[in-house]
């Protein structure tokens, strides 16, 4: 299996695993694509997770605000109608668990993979940028009439290096 | 007697959804205590009698594996079990959780009944009234 498969394939079986364990929620995946260069301006909800070792990159959830709402709302039973900080802490945890079931499936093919600590950001009208990354592999989930991205780019380390928890900067922003 | 649970997860969402779990598995359990990193629940441990701690691995300031480390090594608080509940699935992680003394693992996304029969010789039944 080429490595491109295997993280398309690693990316599905997480994601559906981690909302149906956790939001008892079915995602339906779309057809998997590659991002090349910048993506284009984008609002609403955005988590990275760095990942190193003797390969790196990142892994990134994509929604929108209300997608975000609802996510928090199934996973912990509450009613959320606005982004607050409950909102983002449970956007980043289910980002945590879906690239972390990403890294765990990786790690049996390419060697023992670090993970830092989740980044979110939200807002309108920013750019994401990896630096010295070229591809991303990009997976669409839908749930009803929402869709939320995983988004994983990856390549070979010249240097391994493994993060510290909390400290890893993987993505450059623009905002 | 009710049993005292400290949760050490940087996430609030983590926190809250094994509180909600906790109170449905039909344990007798006391106080819920929380704690957002290791530091933090040091501070707690000494200040509480905790019977059983669940933990997270990755966190910032002081992560699950140096607080294992921390707990395991204090005389007075080596007996309290500790499971480890985290993402990181890897071998590597989980031996050296072992190997410091975790006394059970839980990977993350898990389901309710997954950390009942974690709890299951550590706390008692709660009983029917």
């Amino acid at each position: 299996m080429k490595l491109q498969e295997l993280i398309s394939d690693s990316i599905t079986r997480s994601a559906t695993e981690v909302f149906s364990t956790m939001l008892d929620v079915q995602l339906r995946c779309g057809p998997i694509s590659i991002e090349n260069g910048a993506p284009e301006a984008s609002d609403g909800v955005v988590s990275f997770i760095g990942l190193a070792g003797s390969w790196a990159g990142a892994g990134s959830l994509v929604c929108s605000p209300a997608m975000a709402c609802r996510i928090c709302a199934q996973m912990l039973l509450t009613e959320q109608t606005a982004v607050n900080d409950e909102v983002l802490d449970a956007v980043a945890e289910l980002t945590n668990m879906i690239v972390g079931g990403v890294k765990t499936h990786l790690e049996s093919h390419l060697g023992p993979l670090g993970l830092s600590l989740p980044t979110i950001v939200y807002g309108k009208n920013f750019r994401t940028k990896s630096v010295g990354s070229a591809e991303w592999i990009v997976a669409p989930f839908h749930w009803e009439d929402e869709t939320l991205i995983v988004k994983m780019c990856l390549a070979p380390s010249e240097k391994p290096h493994f993060p510290s928890h909390g400290s890893s900067q993987t993505c450059a922003m623009e905002v | 007697m009710d049993s005292q649970i400290l949760v050490v997860d940087d996430s609030a969402a983590i926190r809250k959804i094994l509180q909600r779990v906790l109170r449905q598995t039909g344990m007798s359990i006391g106080t819920i205590h929380e704690a957002g990193d290791g530091q933090e629940a040091l501070e707690i441990l000494k200040a509480r009698k905790i019977d059983l701690i669940l933990s997270d691995i990755n966190m910032p300031r002081m992560d699950g594996l140096q607080f294992l480390a921390a707990v395991k090594s204090s005389s007075e608080r080596r007996h309290v079990p500790i499971i480890m509940i985290t993402t990181e699935g890897g071998e590597t992680k989980v031996a050296e959780a072992v190997r410091l003394g975790a006394s059970g693992y839980v990977r993350k996304p898990f389901t309710a009944d997954q950390i009942k029969e974690k709890l299951v010789g550590f706390l008692e039944v709660a009983p029917l009234l």
